[in-house]
């Protein structure tokens, strides 16, 4: 594996404001879904992205794609800035990096085939001719193996596992090397998971493709990524290699977050100590003052309330934001 | 009736349900028998489908009908068959002694009413408390699910309360009534994972303190691990395997049980580097019921035998209960 970085984040901010009044509107406030974060993402790896829910991980991988626009901050893919492109660059660049959404129910249009489905990207940027697009399209079917008689089949005749496909069939269209997947497991059964992350596994091997992986279950993260990144309230709060960030939380909130993760396993599972936080994620419209995390740290002290943490290098490789972290 | 010291407080016989939908009648649920004794935690799992929740829905008629039909089988509870009580008497066991707490705290309470309204209503409708009596218990027991300042929240509407906090509350209106068996229908999955651990471990200390049994709904095998004393696995409306909860994960006799274990992750790593095991295929639609083992086209073991009659939940040891014609070890016919 090289170690150039394919993706480059540069305090990346997306807030979304809050207005009030429904003629005249006024900003009262923002939700700061993601707020000042830093990370690169180097080719041919897999980084994990692991949070609650509501803690920007989706929004990261958005924003990152330019399909919100970053409040602040840069993105880079290879030395291109995204953050600041063009429409028309813009749509170059889409070529290269696509997406995969969470909800493969609501993420493919009921009225089209499954062949205009996976066939759109490819119009869209003129490539090929109909008849090309169509072997193109069954090649890629196949790719995912799915039947490519099934072409001319609508969504609905398809399970959740096999819809899944479709949306993976559709990012790969344009050959692209990285690709952003949105929790792409979260919604289907535990049989039916193990199917995907296998599939995406073969397609990473076979086309050198590079991964934002965003989930929130850690068992899977870890089984598929190179690197994690762990995100709280908008932040980034640690970055290590996958190993070392589960064998070696430096994090309070990484250390409770694997704690609470079942093992299937009654012997082990009985046998653990668990770090069980107190109440719920704050409000990102209203997040606490110094380190974000500081309402629910087991260890939190007078300096926490005040200062952001710095986001610093702790171990070579491991980075991490916390006052009190070694 | 007492089985190792223990006695039986629910008993579930040859329990049958069926939903008539435009597509024809679902077998949702295909003759399920098991007991639960006193005080002890069930595990149910499986995947979405499989029939857990309508079996538990059934067994109290909770089940809309129609669609849905409770075709045969008895239940028993306290020597009384809840199939055949009186609407009137099923009332009174549902929310009394019986009590269930369902998915999503977000759809189970009433928007437009406040915490205490509902929470009251049981102990008013159930226990015949005086509404002064009632609100005191209604804070007493939010205070029980680690609810601070409850007589406060007792005037708050759901919405002001975030996931945990509404799912605490479930938990605590499911207590009012002290109930003998709380039956928990996947209380943990619209949850985040920290906030997922402090509902199980509410629930795990709950059960000690007031010795209720616990029947606990999921598909998550992790959270049954540290839970449950004995599990059931379901599959296509059938129990196919009911084991001890160690027994069941050191030693799975059914293949579609193996195969689950092993198609999962392990935060601990111990999987990396290895393919997940992959279960092919789709679980059936159920739209006949199964004449052959369900789990035939998408086993590894399957033989001839399996493809022509449907096995039967049989015992192993007195303990452990496999429906399925081959042995694994070997790959031939038992």
């Amino acid at each position: 594996m090289t170690t150039t970085p394919l993706i480059r984040v540069e305090n990346l901010t997306k807030h979304f404001p809050i207005t009030r009044g429904i003629i005249v509107q006024k900003e009262v406030g923002a939700v700061q879904a993601v707020d000042d974060i830093s990370f690169e993402i180097i080719q041919g790896e897999t980084l994990g992205l692991v949070g609650e829910s509501g803690c920007g991980k989706s929004t990261t991988g958005r924003t990152l794609l330019q399909l919100h626009k970053p409040t602040s901050g840069k993105v880079f893919y290879k030395d291109i800035e995204l953050s600041t492109a063009s429409n028309a660059v813009m749509r170059e660049m889409r070529r290269n990096i696509q997406i995969i959404f969470q909800d493969p129910y609501a993420s493919l249009n009921p009225r089209m085939t499954v062949g205009s489905i996976v066939a759109e990207p490819l119009e869209i940027h003129n490539i090929g001719t109909a008849a090309e697009r169509q072997e193109r399209v069954k090649e890629l079917l196949e790719l995912v193996s799915l039947n490519p008689h099934f072409i001319n089949r609508y969504p609905h005749e398809f399970s959740g596992g096999q819809r899944q496909r479709i949306g993976v069939a559709r990012a790969l269209a344009l050959q692209p090397d990285f690709i952003v997947c949105d929790e792409p497991i979260s919604a289907l059964d535990v049989s039916i998971q193990a199917q995907v992350v296998n599939l995406l596994e073969e397609l990473q091997e076979e086309f050198g493709l590079t991964y934002l992986f965003i989930a929130h279950d850690l068992s899977m993260v870890r089984h598929i990524s190179d690197r994690v990144a762990v995100m709280y309230l908008g932040k980034i709060v640690e970055l290590a290699a996958r190993d070392e960030l589960y064998e070696n939380p430096l994090h309070p909130y990484t250390q409770a977050l694997l704690s609470a993760v079942p093992i299937p396993d009654p012997v082990l599972e009985r046998k653990r100590k668990r770090v069980i936080l107190e109440g719920d994620v704050p409000s990102p419209a209203n997040p606490p003052s110094g380190c974000r995390f500081h309402t629910r740290c087991p260890i939190a002290e007078a300096v926490c309330k005040e200062e952001h943490p710095e986001w610093r290098e702790a171990v070579e490789g491991h980075w991490v934001a916390c006052h009190l972290a070694k | 009736m007492v089985e190792n010291g223990k006695s039986v407080i629910l008993q579930v016989q040859d329990l049958e349900t069926q939903f008539s939908t435009p597509d024809g009648t679902v077998h949702a649920v295909n003759g399920i028998s098991f007991d639960l004794k006193e005080g002890e935690t069930l595990g149910v799992v499986g995947e979405s489908g499989c029939g857990k929740s309508v079996t538990m829905l059934s067994a109290l008629r909770l089940i809309p009908m129609p669609p849905g039909k409770i075709v045969g089988g008895q239940v028993f509870f306290q020597g009384q068959d809840l199939l055949k009580m009186s609407k009137e008497e099923i009332r009174h066991v549902r929310g009394a002694q019986i009590s269930m707490i369902f998915q999503d705290p977000m759809t189970s309470l009433n928007p437009v009413l406040t915490i205490g309204k509902q929470m009251t209503e049981p102990l008013l409708l159930h226990l015949g408390m005086k509404m002064e009596q009632a609100e005191a218990r209604a804070a007493e027991l939010l205070t029980m699910v680690g609810i601070s300042d409850a007589v406060q929240h007792l005037s708050d509407y759901p919405h002001q309360f975030s996931g945990g906090m509404r799912q605490r509350v479930m938990i605590a209106m499911s207590l009012a009534c002290n109930p003998q068996i709380l039956i928990a229908d996947e209380p943990t999955t619209a949850l985040d994972v920290t906030i997922q651990a402090q509902i199980a471990d509410l629930v795990r200390r709950l059960r000690d303190d007031l010795g209720m049994a616990v029947i606990w709904i999921t598909h998550d095998l992790g959270v049954v691990a540290g839970f449950a004393e004995r599990v059931l696995v379901m599959y296509a409306g059938f129990i196919v395997e009911n084991a001890p909860v160690v027994e069941l994960y050191e030693n799975p006799m059914h293949p579609y049980t193996a195969a689950l274990l092993r198609s999962l992750p392990r935060v601990d790593g111990s999987s990396i580097g290895q393919k997940l095991e992959v279960i092919e295929g789709l679980p059936p639609a159920l739209l006949e019921k199964p004449m052959a083992c369900p789990f035939a086209p998408r086993c590894k073991f399957v033989q001839e035998k399996c493809l022509n009659e449907n096995p039967p939940l049989q015992e192993w040891s007195s303990e452990h209960h496999v429906a399925c014609w081959v042995d694994m070890s070997t790959g031939e016919l038992r």
